[in-house]
């Protein structure tokens, strides 16, 4: 070993995930999907509203799982693609008077473009470099959001108040159902789409690059490529959750999309398993519930009672609800025989 | 030219601060081979041991040397009851814990000592320095003390058994293994030391942004940057990234039209980022080769 | 003297005769949401986590103030029951809190919830909902807009007229000043900022030659300083938030820049600003108040300081008194006990917002000598009152009179 250099054989960062597991049988598939579809019926509009919330998280999640699930990149950084999302669709509805449903796409294409672009020089960096590269970013966001030169279209400082689109068709139901419903079909589509992805050749390919990237090469698989597209697609998935959240929340301004979101999103993949697609939606549940739970069993220490809360969960099951449900599986294949 | 030189000066006196704070950050790095995103939240802490020590009557000295040894203690109690039993856990879940930390850390020490800001004494005095007002003698203090410890910490990882073996269990942890290192208790105390250099850290630093419980949010970032930019592996890297950050981020708020003023962390922030990208292990860092 | 008893008892004759045939049309209590026989619920959202952690105190004082309120039999015989959630300052949050405490909880009226962003995040969403939003807790000037806000009203001087106060007094005094600005680069700063700019009128352009923000994640604001320094600026406008203010009053004693200089309403305060930084450095600083500052030893022997102290003493004995924001929800939390307490037995929303409307110089414990809660069906600025003060010795001296600057939304 020369003295200047030192070889490792770095174990990966996240640990390689068979494709199959990574997301639900069909039969639990459908016993979700049905809970998600009728439980709206039932509640009040605020549990609505929170479970809308619940959905646009998950996305977020979700999109930060392809990433680093899928393709072993990290990023502390997706609050700021979820805030290119917001802002686009709150300018584009708001400004240009657009449609909300319309606005999503082009929010969604966006930030695809803004990842791509972003991914290029975050090619050359990896583990910590590329965490704090990723959070830098997310620190800048908020700061460009309010520069003087686009105050004009992103309201500066006091941000955008967006209005909330009703049914369309004379449908006899709410606004916070609607949107539910509206949010339902998209978070649905895009996790299909994710899933097959991930199952697909590029999915193929992410999870080379993350198991071993100079294997990958080795292999011939484009790293530079599918690298950046990974940092595209999950970013653009991010900006479509941002749109989402703009419409639901009404308002978007810097504030709203701190590091502290970039934070939260991450803690929801640690929760919900790295790389385990349908842990997106408990790693929301997460972030959206105990922060609450925390504040009921103490308003001063709420973010202590928070901290130890999620070292519980994290003692407990340190690969997240994918090991509750690994173990549920194999009870339930003891059951059969 | 006397307002570049002037901006210049503030940015080594800012930049001090920096780079004390990314000491603490490189000697957990050797340790553990992570980030520790809690750390200036146990700098925090460490600080207000001392501050409460001195309220209590204790002299300036004795309670630095006693906030020391309990911050070391402090930071292996946490090592061994919080984070040993993650050792096996992902990396992403490890980071998640030091999160988990930070939140109780904060809040805890906000319901202590609440979020008014505490006036912290400083040995140095701060009157001018050499007839220079733009570096007082506490900021002079803090750079000299900065420069102590870098050799300090120098010495202990190039010269000293320990400090060898410590960098060998964080980098090849099998082979310090093999060569009969006690691994788990070289990452014990790299998180004692780092604690405790932390301290040091939240010690200077506080009489200049004074004592609060979000005083380390700022520090952190620009030392986790200062780092970064001079490599995580060299103490001398970190210094010398601090006091670059301090110096770049000033220059670019007063020279760069327009946008510098409002855009100093962020322009900073995208000029270490286009260093990394030229030279992934920073400026002093080793470049280091993977293989299959 | 005896004119004025006799029209005095003209009067209260009159009001007898009015509350008489009033309660008699009225006969039956009136309740919206929220409101019974026994308990009036009032919702309430706070940064207690999250990076304005540090005016969670404000809703624990208002907490601690209900209790007292409580004890002593409550309102018309009804109980407060405050409900108050954390946001961390994160306005999704803020919408999802307010939303809970309006379907959920099923409040009457969100009261004082914190900061511009947070509020304007839930703004629209009570006004539809006709929920009042009470007394909001930032100094931002659009919440005086009865017309477009109706359930929206503001409590606090707000930031626009305390820096045209300024801005006249900088005209008057010194009308060829060279003026250095430092603001946070937020709402709040903004605000100030565009205050002190109109005050300046078409002068803003000559006098100000330096305009300088700084971000709540800088750990310092020494360079800002030492480029203020050199602009040549013989006076400084300094909108900052405690932490940063003590930073700047102590660097610039530091670097020998000694202008005029201004201080922002928001750290003003002896004992968690100028203690901090030094006495000596903060000699001559002006700035205003419209409350009595409780590190102030001027107001030692005040009865409405010795109240103050006495409920901290069996309410919230932790408080830390040199805190201001513990001054400022005692004060505001007696705003409501006032206006829920003119709403009788008619405790509807639309009530609330009528009484909160027709506040006639109201004077509150803790309030400067000569400063009144006003308000009416088109002013919806409860305070706008402030006096200027100049930092001696270890104290605040007032001078000149009781200004008001109503800036309109």
């Amino acid at each position: 070993m020369s003295a200047v250099e030192e070889v490792v054989t770095e174990a990966p960062a996240v640990e390689a995930v068979p494709k199959r597991a990574m997301t639900l049988g069909l039969g639990t598939s459908l016993v979700v999907l049905g809970a998600l579809v009728l439980a709206p019926l039932f509640v009040k509009n605020f549990i609505i509203f929170q479970m809308t919330m619940l959905l646009i998280y998950g996305l977020a999640v979700l999109a930060l799982n392809i990433l680093t699930g899928g393709s072993g990149q990290f990023s502390l950084g997706q609050s700021a693609f979820y805030a290119v999302g917001a802002y686009t669709s709150a300018i584009l509805m708001e400004h240009a008077g657009m449609n909300y449903a319309l606005t999503l796409p082009i929010a969604g294409l966006i930030c695809f473009a803004f990842g791509f672009a972003f991914g290029q020089p975050a090619l050359r960096l990896s583990g910590i470099y590329l965490a704090l590269a990723t959070f830098a970013l997310a620190v800048a966001m908020p700061q460009l959001l309010k520069l003087h030169f686009v105050e004009h279209w992103t309201g500066g400082v006091q941000g955008l108040v967006v209005t909330k689109p009703d049914a369309p068709f004379g449908l006899p139901m709410g606004q916070d159902m609607w949107l539910y419903y509206f949010t339902l079909v998209i978070t649905i589509g895009i996790y299909i789409a994710s899933v097959n992805l991930l199952r697909s050749r590029s999915g193929r390919a992410f999870m080379a690059i993350r198991d071993n990237e100079i294997a990958a090469s080795a292999m011939g698989v484009d790293v530079a490529l599918y690298k950046t597209l990974a940092f595209g697609v999950s970013a653009g998935i991010t900006g479509v959750a941002g749109g989402l959240g703009a419409i639901a929340v009404q308002f978007v301004a810097p504030d709203s999309y701190t590091i502290t979101l970039a934070i939260s999103l991450f803690l929801g993949m640690v929760v919900g398993g790295v790389g385990w697609l349908p842990g997106s939606i408990v790693g929301a549940a997460f972030i959206i519930f105990v922060p609450n739970i925390a504040e009921s069993i103490s308003k001063g220490l709420s973010g202590a009672v928070f901290g130890v809360l999620l070292f519980i969960v994290i003692f407990l099951v340190p690969h997240g609800a994918r090991q509750i449900a690994i173990v549920a599986q194999q009870v339930l294949s003891k059951f059969k025989k | 030219m006397e307002l570049f030189t002037n901006q210049v000066l503030a940015g080594i006196a800012t930049g001090a601060i920096y780079a004390c704070m990314a000491l603490a950050v490189v000697m957990i790095y050797q340790a553990i081979d992570h980030l520790n995103f809690a750390q200036g939240e146990m700098a925090m802490f460490s600080t207000f041991i001392s501050w409460q020590l001195m309220q209590w009557g204790i002299a300036y000295w004795w309670a630095f040397l006693l906030t020391l040894v309990i911050s070391f203690v402090g930071g292996i109690v946490i090592e061994r009851l919080l984070f040993k039993p993650l050792a096996k856990a992902p990396v992403l879940t490890n980071v998640a814990g030091f999160i988990a930390l930070f939140a109780v850390v904060n809040s805890v020490a906000g319901l202590i000592w609440d979020f008014t800001i505490k006036q912290y004494p400083t040995p140095f005095g701060s009157s001018p320095f050499l007839g220079s007002q733009l570096i007082s003698t506490h900021q002079a203090g803090m750079i000299g003390v900065t420069l102590l410890l870098l050799v300090a910490l120098y010495v202990f990882f190039q010269f000293t058994r320990i400090g060898l073996a410590m960098r060998a269990a964080a980098s090849l942890p099998e082979s310090a293994r093999l060569v009969g290192i006690n691994t788990s208790w070289m990452i014990a105390l790299g998180w004692g030391m780092a604690s405790a250099i932390g301290a040091i850290a939240g010690i200077l630093i506080a009489p200049v942004v004074f004592l609060e419980p979000n005083m380390m949010g700022g520090v952190l970032i620009y030392g986790f940057a200062a780092a970064v930019l001079g490599g995580l592996t060299s103490p001398l890297g970190a210094v010398l990234g601090g006091f670059l950050v301090g110096i770049f981020e000033n220059l670019a708020g007063t020279y760069i039209p327009g946008v510098g003023n409002e855009l100093k962390l962020p322009i900073a922030l995208a000029l270490i980022i286009t260093v990394l990208v030229v030279k992934p292990a920073g400026l002093l860092g080793r470049p280091i080769v993977k293989r299959v | 003297m005896s004119a004025i008893n006799l029209r005095l008892g003209a009067f209260a004759a009159a009001l007898a005769l009015l509350a008489a045939t009033s309660s008699g049309a009225l006969a039956q209590k009136k309740y919206d949401t929220g409101a019974s026989d026994t308990e009036i619920k009032i919702g309430n959202i706070m940064p207690y986590s999250g990076p304005a952690s540090a005016y969670g105190v404000i809703g624990k004082t208002e907490e601690a103030y209900f209790r007292k309120i409580n004890a002593e039999g409550g309102i018309n015989g009804r109980k407060i029951n405050f409900v108050s959630y954390d946001d961390a300052y994160s306005p999704p949050k803020t919408v999802e809190q307010a939303r809970k405490l309006v379907e959920s909880d099923e409040v009457l009226l969100v009261f004082n919830s914190l900061g511009t962003p947070p509020n304007t995040a839930i703004q629209k969403y009570l006004n539809s909902k006709k929920v009042p939003q009470l007394f909001v807790a930032t100094g931002a000037t659009k919440w005086n807009d009865p017309k477009d806000f109706p359930w929206t009203m503001g409590w606090q001087p707000n930031y626009q007229s305390e820096s045209q106060i300024y801005a006249k007094y900088i005209l008057k005094n010194y009308p060829n000043a060279k003026i250095g600005i430092l603001y946070q680069n937020d709402d709040y700063g903004k605000d100030y900022l565009k205050g002190f700019k109109d005050g300046l009128g078409a002068k803003a352009a000559s006098m100000i030659v330096l305009e300088e923000s700084y971000e709540v994640s800088q750990p310092t604001i020494d360079s800002h300083i030492v480029k203020l320094k050199s602009s040549g600026a013989d006076v400084f406008f300094n909108i900052t938030t405690p932490k940063f203010a003590a930073q700047a009053i102590k660097k610039n004693m530091e670097i020998g820049w000694k202008p005029l200089h201004f201080l922002n309403n928001v750290s003003a305060s002896i004992g968690s600003v100028m203690k901090p930084a030094g006495f000596e450095n903060a000699q001559d600083i002006i700035s205003s108040q419209y409350f009595k500052d409780p590190t102030d030893a001027q107001w030692k022997n005040d009865a409405a300081m010795k109240a103050w102290n006495e409920f901290l003493d069996k309410y919230y004995p932790e408080a830390n008194r040199a805190d201001a924001s513990v001054m400022y929800a005692y004060i505001v939390s007696q705003g409501l006990v006032h206006v829920l307490k003119a709403c009788g037995d008619d405790l509807t929303r639309a009530n609330v917002m009528k009484q909160a409307a027709s506040i006639k110089d109201l004077e509150l414990n803790g309030l400067l000598p000569g400063v009144k809660v006003n308000t009416s069906a088109t002013d919806f600025a409860p305070l706008s009152q402030l006096q200027l003060i100049r930092f001696k010795g270890e104290n605040w001296e007032r001078f000149g009179e009781i200004l008001s600057g109503d800036v309109g939304g």
